[in-house]
């Protein structure tokens, strides 16, 4: 998909990679693009809500499946975004390698914390 | 490394400013600093999900001055890379190339980008509890 025929025979050429980052970049930034504006409208809708509020918020089943799938793009997106910036400013290769990996695993656990705790609140008494 | 030593040429510094540019290397700035804000995302779920205490001590930091000067640039950054997504992704699809159009197109999100974080940060102070 995306991919001319020449590429297929030359390789993967001076980037070292094919289209599926691109592709994933795209795809969760469409995705982005409704569940930021729901996350935005969600959040200024719980301004001034007290402990109670927010909980509930977080409970209908609705919020937490929107908030997971918010999750999941969100930190895809910035994962892969964050590896193009790294990839195109630092160019010794220990400290570019060293940087990606820190990356993934930040995002990984970030994404992981905010699900268990969205889980946490949606599934607790 | 040996590579690290070689002259940069053209230096940066020669280029004129334009909006164009400007506008590009803003939007992996806004990047960073929003993969940066979803550290504080994170805070506050955990907050709530650790409970009141602890959901009470988020909200003072966030309504903070310190918190509200930081909440107002993660809704401007926001709104920045929203936009000028949106414009990339017109560009993925193959559409506004053309010189005129790219800088229209880039007003259209400074512009967009101004007007929606007024009028976010107007309905929060106006909300139902009268600001966080």
């Amino acid at each position: 998909m995306l991919r001319p025929p020449i590429a297929r025979v030359r390789g993967l050429g001076s980037a070292k990679d094919g289209v599926r980052q691109w592709w994933a970049q795209r795809v969760t930034a469409v995705a982005l693009v409704p569940l930021t504006l729901w996350f935005i409208a969600s959040v200024l809708s719980m301004v001034g809500a007290d402990y109670a509020g927010v909980v509930a918020w977080i409970q209908s089943p609705s919020v937490t499946v929107l908030f997971i799938l918010f999750f999941l793009a969100l930190f895809y997106h910035a994962q892969l975004g964050m590896q193009v910036i790294i990839e195109d400013y630092i160019h010794t290769e220990w400290l570019k390698f060293t940087s990606l990996i820190v990356l993934s695993f930040t995002t990984i656990f970030l994404g992981i914390v905010c699900t268990f705790a969205v889980l946490k609140v949606s599934l607790g008494s | 490394m040996a590579q690290d030593k070689r002259p940069l040429a053209p230096h940066l510094q020669v280029y004129r400013w334009q909006l164009t540019s400007v506008l590009s290397i803003t939007h992996r700035a806004t990047g960073m600093l929003l993969t940066l804000g979803t550290i504080l995302l994170a805070y506050w779920l955990l907050a709530i999900a650790a409970g009141p205490g602890a959901f009470a001590s988020a909200q003072a930091l966030l309504g903070s001055w310190v918190g509200q000067v930081v909440l107002f640039l993660w809704t401007l950054a926001l709104y920045y890379h929203l936009c000028n997504g949106i414009r990339h992704l017109f560009w993925d699809a193959g559409y506004g190339f053309e010189i005129k159009t790219v800088y229209a197109s880039g007003m259209a999100v400074v512009l967009a980008t101004g007007v929606l974080t007024v009028v976010t940060w107007v309905m929060a102070m106006n909300g139902p509890g009268g600001g966080a």
